[in-house]
């Protein structure tokens, strides 16, 4: 079997999970694609974590507001019923527990629910932004990720090697393989997504997987999976 | 109401001292005050302290660089306060090459430490960044049976923020997400300098619509880019 990275499956699988109502952070980069998978009978609160709910989607051209942005610094809108506040209350928001659902991208995630995602030493420091408060705070974090970096390697660890965003933090991760959940110290694998199958994708996982008997294989162009 | 005097940019740049720990208003550049930036990139005040979320965007290859991110590029900070700077190539070359001294503050810790040094607090207690490399070098204390680091307050000498609309006695509005870190920031610095697109006379403000007190703010400038 070919592997052909699959942000869209990813996105598509995450933006299946949420009920109407849910306050959800999404992530700058991969976990913004799951806005535009939200099925169309389910209206999330968008929170942004530079001080809005209610985060809406691009402008169109010429509509910009430069002082209406998300969290890249990029223009958005906002919806009817959306507020905006400081930086302090929106992670009172984040940190007081009031955030349902954060999804963040990873450089690595491993099987006792630690993320890094924020810095390798000495090439790359992004910093940590709002990631490390979001996964403190948020009721459920997922964690969304291609499954291979381009070299090759699977990014679901045993142990992450770079310094730690999250500390026991993670409570699923959706890659382009499938969904798994982070339990007593292993990733179960409750879905994977077709055309893998669960053995071809534990064995290029450098992690304890285990394949649950309930594990279902999900094609993501169905309409009406269950959410977790 | 006693008024507050409205100067140039220009004045506003000179109260700033080399040496000074400086905090800057705005997200990304979105509600940075752009038009006391731009007389700080032309002073040249140095080996200053940046307080501020970001250090907005430099691009080193195309050369294209914004908001507090130009006095980066004039080399004016001997250290930078941040949550992120993931945008800013030159922070990040400048912090590998030991040329600044760069540390990286979880977003929602570095609103409460600017919060408490304007509020009086000796600091505050989060469990963000447990068991990181945040955690380094701080106290964990224990409250009932949960762990929480304590975070010192920082205070500025001055704090460049903008609003969008003042009145003379220094009343400030904010507009949507540009509101950020400028209502904390006007609390924490012993002197502040609201950049404003409109000032308007004493008494054209509805009370209720104040976000920021006019005892916090001591000085006025009137916005003249409203990008950069």
């Amino acid at each position: 079997m070919e592997y052909v990275p699959n942000k869209d499956n990813i996105a598509k699988r995450i933006a299946r999970i949420f009920k109407s109502g849910n306050v959800v952070n999404l992530g700058i980069g991969l976990p913004t694609l799951v806005g535009n998978y939200v099925p169309e009978d389910v209206t999330l609160i968008l929170q942004s974590e530079n001080g809005m709910l209610g985060l809406g989607s691009a402008p169109p051209k010429g509509e910009e507001n430069r002082d209406l942005t998300n969290a890249g610094g990029a223009p958005v809108t906002i919806q009817p019923g959306g507020c905006c506040f400081d930086s302090a209350t929106s992670f009172g928001i984040i940190r007081g527990g009031h955030v349902d659902y954060t999804v963040l991208g990873v450089l690595e995630v491993d099987q006792e629910g630690n993320l890094a995602n924020y810095k390798i030493p000495g090439k790359m420091v992004p910093g940590m932004g709002g990631a490390m408060d979001l996964t403190t705070g948020s009721r459920v974090v997922i964690a969304a990720t291609l499954h291979f970096e381009p070299t090759g390697a699977s990014r679901l660890k045993r142990r992450c090697t770079l310094p730690l965003t999250a500390v026991h933090e993670v409570d699923l991760v959706v890659t382009d393989l499938g969904l798994f959940e982070v339990r007593d110290g292993r990733f179960i694998l409750r879905e994977c997504f077709e055309p893998y199958t669960p053995e071809w994708i534990q064995a290029r996982t450098d992690a304890d997987v285990v394949i649950p008997e309930d594990c279902r294989s999900v094609a993501l162009e169905d309409t009406c999976l269950a959410g977790v | 109401m006693i008024q507050k005097p409205v100067i140039t940019a220009a004045e506003a740049a000179a109260k700033v001292r080399d040496g000074d720990v400086l905090m800057v208003g705005g997200f990304m550049a979105c509600g940075s005050p752009h038009t006391i930036i731009e007389a700080l990139v032309e002073r040249g005040a140095r080996d200053m302290t940046l307080v501020c979320n970001d250090t907005a965007t430099h691009d080193l290859k195309s050369g294209k660089v914004n908001g507090v991110g130009r006095m980066v590029q004039k080399r004016q900070f001997k250290k930078i306060i941040a949550s992120h700077i993931g945008l800013n190539q030159e922070t990040q070359r400048q912090m590998n090459a030991g040329e600044t001294e760069v540390a990286l503050v979880p977003q929602g810790t570095l609103a409460e430490r600017v919060r408490a040094g304007g509020v009086g607090l000796g600091g505050v207690l989060t469990p963000t960044g447990l068991g990181t490399e945040v955690e380094e070098g701080k106290q964990v204390i224990t409250v009932g049976d949960r762990r929480f680091l304590l975070e010192l307050p920082l205070k500025g000498d001055v704090a460049v923020i903008k609003a969008k609309k003042a009145d003379r006695a220094g009343n400030l509005v904010y507009a949507a997400t540009a509101q950020n870190f400028n209502p904390l920031m006007a609390m924490a610095a012993s002197t502040v300098i609201a950049e404003a697109e409109e000032i308007v006379e004493v008494g054209e403000i509805d009370p209720n619509a104040v976000h920021t007190a006019s005892i916090f703010v001591d000085f006025l400038v009137k916005s003249e880019r409203l990008e950069g």
